[in-house]
């Protein structure tokens, strides 16, 4: 077993074991740490995958703002953390974990059966470096980028008015 | 080429998005709902990187679709707990099951 295919295995782990954690976990305040878990065990798959821009990007934006804000969120809303025995999940969670793990199986069984058209040159031409992700998003990925840019505006600004205090 | 087969990566984002499936389903906080739906987002971005890697080396389209997704997760994020921080404010509870204004 070579060293990559290791550190693979130990990000699968973290990834899959936090997220596991995440949504058995009773308080939520926890599962968000969990998801904090999750995410950088995400970013070391991405480094691994030769998007190193992508996993400083990953734990940036993820750990770095949505975390956070998710966890500002909880504590702003205290009661429901308040109430230790209130059950974490609603009456049809036997059915739901049913469909996902038909999801799961479902998927892993795909997954294995195609015969996927793996390209036979070695390492990627481009490395995934910011400066080749810049030139793109300025040049042939203006569109998406300036789409992208509008939205996170709109979004934001959408997200104080609703949140402000009359 | 690399020693770790394409096939582990789409494993792992597979089952990374049936556990966030499953959290977004079956929880009754809508904070942990959310929670749920970003790790379904993250899967999907694992599939498009390693697709990017393994499949599609020579252009960058995977991953600059890899960072529009998580511009977009982040937006979703801010405007939901704006709003569950307004549902919040004047309903008293974040647990979906009691945020029934809609129901018939």
């Amino acid at each position: 077993m070579t060293a990559e295919q290791v550190v693979f295995i130990l990000a699968a782990i973290v990834t899959l074991g936090s997220a596991l954690g995440m949504v058995t976990t009773r308080s939520v305040f926890v599962g968000a740490l969990w998801m904090v878990a999750v995410f950088g065990g995400v970013a070391a798959l991405f480094i691994l995958l030769g998007a190193g821009f992508l996993g400083i990007v990953q734990i940036l934006v993820y750990i770095g703002a949505i975390a956070v804000l998710i966890l500002f969120a909880i504590m702003l809303t205290p009661r429901v953390m308040g109430d230790p025995q209130a059950p974490r999940y609603n009456r049809q969670w036997p059915l739901v974990a049913v469909m996902a793990s038909a999801l799961a199986s479902l998927l892993v069984a795909l997954v294995l059966r195609t015969d996927w058209p793996v390209a036979q040159e070695g390492t990627p031409t481009i490395a995934g470096f910011a400066v080749e992700l810049g030139k793109g998003f300025m040049t042939t990925y203006i569109l998406p980028f300036e789409v992208a840019s509008v939205l996170l505006l709109v979004a934001l600004i959408g997200a104080i008015v609703i949140a402000r205090e009359e | 080429m690399s020693s770790v087969p394409l096939s582990w990566y789409l494993i792992v984002a597979a089952l990374l998005f049936s556990i966030g499936a499953y959290g977004a389903l079956a929880r009754r906080n809508a904070i942990g709902i959310l929670m749920g739906i970003e790790l379904m987002l993250n899967a999907v971005n694992i599939n498009l990187v390693a697709f990017w890697r393994y499949i599609e080396v020579t252009g960058l389209a995977g991953q600059l679709f890899a960072v529009i997704v998580i511009t977009v997760a982040a937006a979703e994020a801010a405007v939901a707990l704006a709003l569950i921080l307004a549902i919040y404010r004047t309903r008293d509870t974040v647990n979906v099951e009691e945020i029934d204004l809609l129901k018939w």
